[in-house]
């Protein structure tokens, strides 16, 4: 049996080094052509905020409520925000009435019945409601929009390498395409429709520049609306539709680990005290131990056994 | 349960009483996890990972019953349930859901110490051959289960895993395509194989639960390994298992409790991926397809057959994935040395050592895009991973010398301490290093 299993080794392993040989031959042969999305895609750029990190939270409500305001007048006109509620605006420091007229001010009605006729009768939106979509169906959304389906917005931070960061460069990376692009991949000028951008992965996106001009929407705090701090305003509020939970998630995490930590230094003592009470202190950390190794080999060169 | 000096369970209460002559349940446990439970006294940390797969099963199966409570079986209704109703709205759902993604991470990362720590000590080796084939068992309806259940959120992950590992039957000629429609219930994921998913995902930890136990009654028989591979001489060499090793287990799994709860409470989707937030999109094909980072050694062993040699390339890579795990079921075979702790083989020692590199390398490979370096990399690392199960570890064992081994588990212990303490050839016990048990 062991030559039949060794004969199966020896196949895999002969068939796996022939194939490396040959994509070897083959890579120094013929080098694929480099790729412009490959050369060209750049990673998202630093972006701080207060959710980041063990201890991130949504305290800076003053920025999540300017991003829920971006996303309002410009990013709802094309993107849902599928999975979140009215009723979950209480999370960024809106009251009750506030909640109550953002609600049925929203632009999109919600689709509903006649309760008597059940004739289609959308209504206005009540806190308990989810945002109503900009676009009926994927069909409208894509008649509208080029053929280009403008994804739901609720997870987009969790649904892309580099999260808010992604989120903050891609709105602020639209630019002309870099000569040196074109003297290099003379065919890959972006085609009519598209619009380049560095942080997208084929560099190539669909979405228009959304944020063209400074002062685009007006804050009611005062606040500077540059394009780059509208970018970082609504890429913070993205990170809270994505998970508005986090501030309870760190705080009961910390609760937690503050207690296992005092769990397991007090399981500890117990075990070492008990161990130890039975006069059984022995080197638990077995043979692997080199000193324990070390010390086995001298008492036994002492002792004059071979080994 | 195996050996002479065992303490017999004596009930204290006479409940406990009644009940032992009606149903000897109490004693079971006593036997089995309890004060009736010899152990030798020397084991090592690597020796706690199989309670803590155990605790791990135990968490899994908890969450996971109480999500099924939430979750919606549908192609509409998986994602939104998830994201939006167990994320958002059910109390404390977002960490029900996160101890039991990161619970499956953590299942596995106890469960390969595990099999590391059997395959440095020999753990495989008689009398412990069906303990170890058992515990592979475990393994693959592990890997099934967590296949299944990374498919229910409905994510594009989620579809387009289960694309791909279901496509593996249809390398097989003639059968193959058949097989794989029959499996999903269709040509492609769908309805029909999301609930099927669903109903098996609930089925399999039950059945892992079963295996379990009869992995721990295997065990019980010999009684526990320990880290010198030299068998238990006497009841110098156990401690029993209540209190001395329920202590050392309790502190560590507490201390790895821990660090599941710092993952799990404040960087829960590290070890996922981000695409499997978007809605599953039968259209729309991710860029890199990837599995969870527990299978990506396997995957980088698929990926590396890329000729056809007779075969089409496909059917090597499937066959030489599941040929890398099968293989292990003959290892108490292939290894023959009669030797079982690696500490004490040091041409085996070394092997060993690069076979951990080995499998670390086709993580990575699995786990990245592939290019000409990293397909390179893989394919060697993949034929050192068959070479040294099928080749080098039959004749390690065959040629190797071992180094002496101890005479006994409490001399190991000792460490030549008794030969410190008096002149060679006048060795006296020390007073409290020979305490019995008891």
């Amino acid at each position: 049996m062991r030559f039949i299993l060794g004969f199966i080794g020896s196949v895999f392993a002969a068939i796996l080094l022939f194939s490396t040989i040959s994509n070897l031959a083959t890579y120094f042969q013929n080098p694929p052509a480099p790729l412009a999305s490959e050369e060209f895609h750049r990673e998202p750029k630093a972006l701080h905020l207060q959710s980041d990190g063990p201890f991130g939270s949504f305290k800076n409500q003053a920025q999540l409520q300017r991003g829920f305001q971006v996303y309002s007048e410009v990013c709802s006109a094309c993107h849902s925000l599928n999975l979140v509620a009215f009723r979950d605006l209480k999370g960024l420091g809106y009251n009750e009435a506030e909640i109550k007229k953002i609600a049925s001010d929203w632009k999109t009605q919600v689709s509903s019945i006649n309760p008597d006729t059940g004739e289609p009768a959308p209504r206005k939106a009540v806190p308990s409601d989810r945002f109503p979509a900009p676009f009926a169906n994927e069909i409208a959304a894509r008649a509208a929009n080029n053929n280009a389906l403008p994804p739901d917005l609720s997870l987009m931070t969790k649904a892309r390498e580099g999260g808010a960061a992604y989120v903050y460069s891609l709105l602020t990376g639209f630019q002309n395409q870099p000569a040196e692009l074109l003297k290099k991949f003379p065919d890959t000028k972006t085609p009519p429709g598209l619009h380049y951008n560095p942080y997208f992965a084929n560099l190539n996106i669909a979405m228009p520049p959304p944020l063209t001009s400074n002062g685009q929407v007006t804050y009611a705090d005062g606040t500077p609306a540059t394009v780059d701090q509208m970018a970082k305003d609504v890429a913070a509020f993205l990170v809270w539709t994505a998970e508005p939970n986090v501030d309870n998630r760190h705080a009961a995490g910390l609760a937690v680990a503050v207690f296992l930590l005092f769990a397991s230094i007090l399981a500890y003592l117990a075990y070492r005290q008990l161990w130890h009470d039975a006069k059984r202190v022995v080197r638990v950390t077995g043979p692997l131990d080199p000193k324990n190794q070390a010390k086995t080999k001298r008492a036994k060169a002492k002792q004059g056994v071979a080994g | 349960m195996s050996f002479s000096w065992a303490r017999p369970y004596e009930p204290k209460h006479p409940v406990m009483r009644w009940l032992d002559e009606r149903l000897p349940l109490p004693r079971l446990v006593y036997g089995a996890i309890g004060g009736g439970y010899p152990v030798p006294r020397n084991l090592n940390y690597f020796w706690n990972f199989g309670v803590l797969a155990g605790i791990f099963l135990t968490i899994q199966i908890v969450t996971g019953i109480v999500l099924a409570m939430h979750y919606y079986a549908t192609t509409d209704g998986a994602f939104l349930s998830v994201n939006q109703l167990i994320m958002r709205d059910v109390n404390a759902g977002w960490l029900l859901r996160y101890a039991h993604m990161n619970g499956a991470s953590f299942f596995f990362i106890v469960t390969y110490i595990h099999i590391f720590r059997g395959l440095y000590y020999g753990s495989y080796k008689a009398p412990r051959e069906l303990v170890w084939m058992l515990g592979l068992v475990i393994y693959l309806l592990m890997m099934a289960t967590s296949f299944l259940g990374y498919v229910l959120p409905w994510g594009q992950m989620s579809y387009w895993g289960a694309q791909v590992i279901t496509g593996f039957f249809s390398a097989f000629p003639l059968v193959g395509e058949p097989l794989r429609v029959w499996l999903l219930g269709g040509y492609a994921p769908d309805q029909a194989a999301l609930t099927r998913f669903f109903s098996l995902h609930y089925l399999m930890p039950f059945v892992i639960a079963a295996v379990v136990i009869l992995h721990i009654w295997a065990l019980h028989i010999p009684g526990s390994g320990n880290p010198t591979g030299v068998d238990v001489k006497g009841e110098r060499d156990t401690l029993p298992f209540h209190p001395f090793y329920t202590a050392k287990d309790g502190w560590f799994a507490a201390a790895v409790m821990l660090v599941f709860a710092i993952v799990t409470f404040f960087a829960p989707d590290y070890l996922g991926h981000p695409d499997n937030y978007i809605p599953a999109n039968p259209l729309a094909t991710p860029a890199h397809i990837v599995p969870e980072w527990y299978f990506w050694p396997f995957y980088a062993i698929l990926r590396s057959f890329t000729i056809d040699f007779i075969l089409p390339a496909k059917l090597w890579g499937v066959l030489a994935m599941f040929g890398s795990i099968l293989l292990l079921f003959f290892l108490p075979w292939l290894d023959r040395s009669p030797v079982r702790s690696g500490a004490y083989r040091p041409v085996f020692k070394r092997f060993f050592w690069l076979l951990v590199i080995d499998v670390i390398i086709l993580g990575y490979v699995g786990g990245a895009p592939l290019n000409w370096w990293r397909t390179a990399l893989g394919q060697i690392a993949s034929a050192y991973y068959f070479v040294h199960f099928l080749i080098i570890l039959p004749l390690v064992s065959a040629f190797e010398t071992p180094d002496p081994l101890p005479n006994s588990i409490s001399e190991s212990v000792l460490h030549g301490e008794e030969a410190e303490a008096a002149p060679a050839g006048q060795t006296r016990p020390r007073r409290g290093s020979v305490a019995t048990a008891g």
